[in-house]
């Protein structure tokens, strides 16, 4: 070594060396294949949003960009499209079925975890999963045949009874209650229930059992260690287990197309028959629809793929930021 | 730190209190509870850990429950404030009363029998979403009681657990920014917070460094004139330091349930033990 005086060494500031870094052959072919899989599901979220782009081009210039998103019409004789109704009504229907969905999946998540003997928890814990594994035409057609009739008595008692509130007020006294993005909303929120409880579940059990046991300790009930402890805890993971599920109710297609009485226009009587959402329209047009209406289709479909991505962007955002928080 | 009690605490609102009787007391005169366990066993399942254990922890002492590891101690101190149940396989005989009332009998509840009996973990365990003021009024909140004056109780805890001094300028920091020693007394500041007659404490050092370890030995000798307190502990000096009395479990042979081999006032325990067993152990000549 050439400095050997302290006064040298002094001198000359130290930076970090190089780190020989040797890779085996299997490690290499491994990285290799995991980063191609990796690599895969980048380029089939930038290839559809590419092909939805294109294919949805010729829709947008005949119909505007600006009014295809600011107007509520579907007329594929003259090629006049907006959507601006559906997409509305898709958020009212996503909202409706959160509405419903979220006491129940919480509360069941709960149960669950905090108050069901073993037995019970294991059969809980299957009928959740084999309740997300059940294809969405099922929930539609149940939806449809036995939900409707109870929902509509529902939907009269709320209407009756609270109408103070908008959401619950119908334009005129005996509108048709079937059919309704209020009924659509529910079936919906059966549909998302397995989801957001199996996620909020599996957070809660991460709760360390000594803060679950500091609680009891204290003389807490049961009740006061969910609500001081476990939920606090579990703030940003039930979140975001909520907007998973609404992400799905936004693109829920079929259930949505079997039970709504499909209007372009947004309807803001949830309790009314009537409503529609991106999804149901691609799901209804798209058997009988020709050249520039599929195209626009595709330009829906590509405003759907646009709000779910912005709704799980601002998911990401939202439990990052509670899990600073907290 | 029993000098700051006596303006705050003639103060504090009996509705915090659980005692009827005790209501119309100051705190320094609040009698402290005793509890008799009597022919205490334990199971996990089909394995009995704790057999026939019989014990007085007297008003106002300190009683150590020494024994090598896996001999039952902590299960005995669990069972002491009904935390033993919540294992799902767990299961008990024998009574255990405080002030003569069986708390596993229908007369009290779980959640009135921790609040007066209230437990300090081995591993500090603050609440993390919580400032350390917070933290001390968990319990408030938690058993759905209310104070007047919320502020004056968090000082007042935290005197008798040692901590205000350190912690009096940064009340609404986060619990967990303290140190392992630091954590350790909020927890035990935030059990004197629900005014329990009696605290049971689970290894509350062995997590600590001796400098922390001895300002809660301090704290455990002061909150003692007026708390009955259980502490199990693996350390010998800590057990002579701290405790009035003294009780030694131990597992006979492998697969055994624990027994308490030897009961008495820690100076006899340990210096003049009538069971072999115990001699042993205390002068480190076991195993």
């Amino acid at each position: 070594m050439a400095l050997t005086s302290p006064e040298l060494q002094a001198l000359e500031e130290q930076v970090p060396r190089d780190i020989a870094r040797t890779v085996t052959r299997g490690d290499r072919i491994f990285r290799t294949l995991c980063a191609s899989a990796a690599a895969v599901s980048l380029f089939i979220i930038g290839g559809t949003a590419l092909f939805l782009a294109i294919k949805a081009l010729p829709a947008l210039q005949k119909a505007g960009l600006l009014s295809f998103f600011t107007t509520s019409v579907w007329n594929p004789t003259v090629g006049d499209f907006g959507v601006l109704g559906l997409l509305i009504g898709t958020i009212i229907i996503a909202t409706v079925s959160l509405i419903v969905a979220v006491p129940l999946a919480i509360g069941l998540a709960l149960f669950i975890n905090e108050y069901s003997p073993a037995r019970i928890r294991r059969v809980l814990t299957s009928s959740v999963d084999l309740l997300a594994a059940m294809p969405s035409i099922i929930f539609g057609m149940w939806g449809f045949f036995a939900l409707q009739a109870p929902l509509v008595g529902v939907a009269s008692w709320l209407n009756l009874h609270l109408s103070a509130i908008p959401f619950f007020r119908l334009s005129e006294p005996d509108a048709p209650l079937l059919r309704s993005s209020f009924i659509v909303g529910t079936v919906v929120a059966l549909m998302i229930v397995p989801i957001i409880t199996s996620v909020s579940r599996d957070v809660m059990a991460q709760c360390p059992r000594s803060q679950c046991e500091a609680a009891l300790a204290l003389g807490g009930s049961r009740w006061g260690m969910i609500k001081e402890v476990l939920l606090p805890f579990g703030k940003a993971g039930i979140t975001g287990a909520v907007l998973l599920g609404f992400g799905r109710a936004l693109g829920e297609t079929i259930a949505v197309a079997l039970i709504i009485a499909f209007t372009i226009e947004a309807n803001p009587y949830v309790l009314e028959q009537g409503g529609g959402s991106i999804a149901s329209l691609i799901a209804i047009k798209f058997p009988e629809a020709q050249d520039l209406e599929i195209s626009a289709l595709i330009a829906a479909g590509l405003a759907l793929f646009g709000m779910t991505l912005l709704v799980n962007l601002g998911a990401r955002a939202i439990v990052r930021r509670t899990q600073i928080a907290a | 730190m029993t000098t700051v009690q006596s303006p705050q605490t003639a103060e504090t609102p009996a509705a915090n209190r659980q005692v009827v009787s005790s209501e119309i007391l100051p705190e320094e005169q609040h009698p402290s509870s005793r509890i008799d366990a009597t022919d205490v066993t334990c199971w996990f399942g089909k394995r009995k850990v704790l057999e026939r254990c019989t014990l007085s922890m007297e008003p106002g002492e300190v009683t150590a429950l020494i024994g090598p590891s896996g001999c039952g101690k902590s299960t005995f101190l669990r069972s002491l404030n009904r935390m033993h149940e919540l294992v799902p396989v767990a299961a008990i005989a024998g009574t255990i009363e405080l002030d003569g009332v069986d708390i596993y009998s229908e007369e009290m509840s779980p959640t009135e029998v921790r609040s007066r009996i209230g437990m300090v973990f081995q591993k500090p365990n603050p609440f993390p979403a919580m400032s350390i003021a917070d933290n001390v009024l968990a319990g408030l909140s938690l058993s759905g009681m209310s104070n007047e004056d919320p502020k004056a109780l968090v000082e007042q805890c935290l005197r008798r657990a040692g901590l205000w001094a350190e912690v009096s300028d940064r009340l609404n920091e986060g619990g967990m920014s303290l140190s392992g020693g630091q954590q350790q007394r909020l927890c035990i500041a935030r059990a004197l917070a629900v005014h329990p007659d009696v605290l049971l404490m689970d290894e509350p050092c062995s997590a600590l460094d001796p400098i922390s370890t001895r300002v809660i030995e301090q704290t455990i000798r002061e909150l003692c004139e007026e708390i009955t307190i259980v502490i199990v502990t693996h350390n010998m000096q800590q057990a002579q330091r701290v405790s009035d009395k003294c009780a030694f479990f131990l597992v006979e042979s492998i697969g055994d349930p624990g027994r308490i081999v030897e009961a008495g006032p820690t100076a006899q325990v340990f210096e003049n033990p009538s069971d072999p067993r115990t001699y042993d152990y205390v002068t480190g000549q076991f195993g």
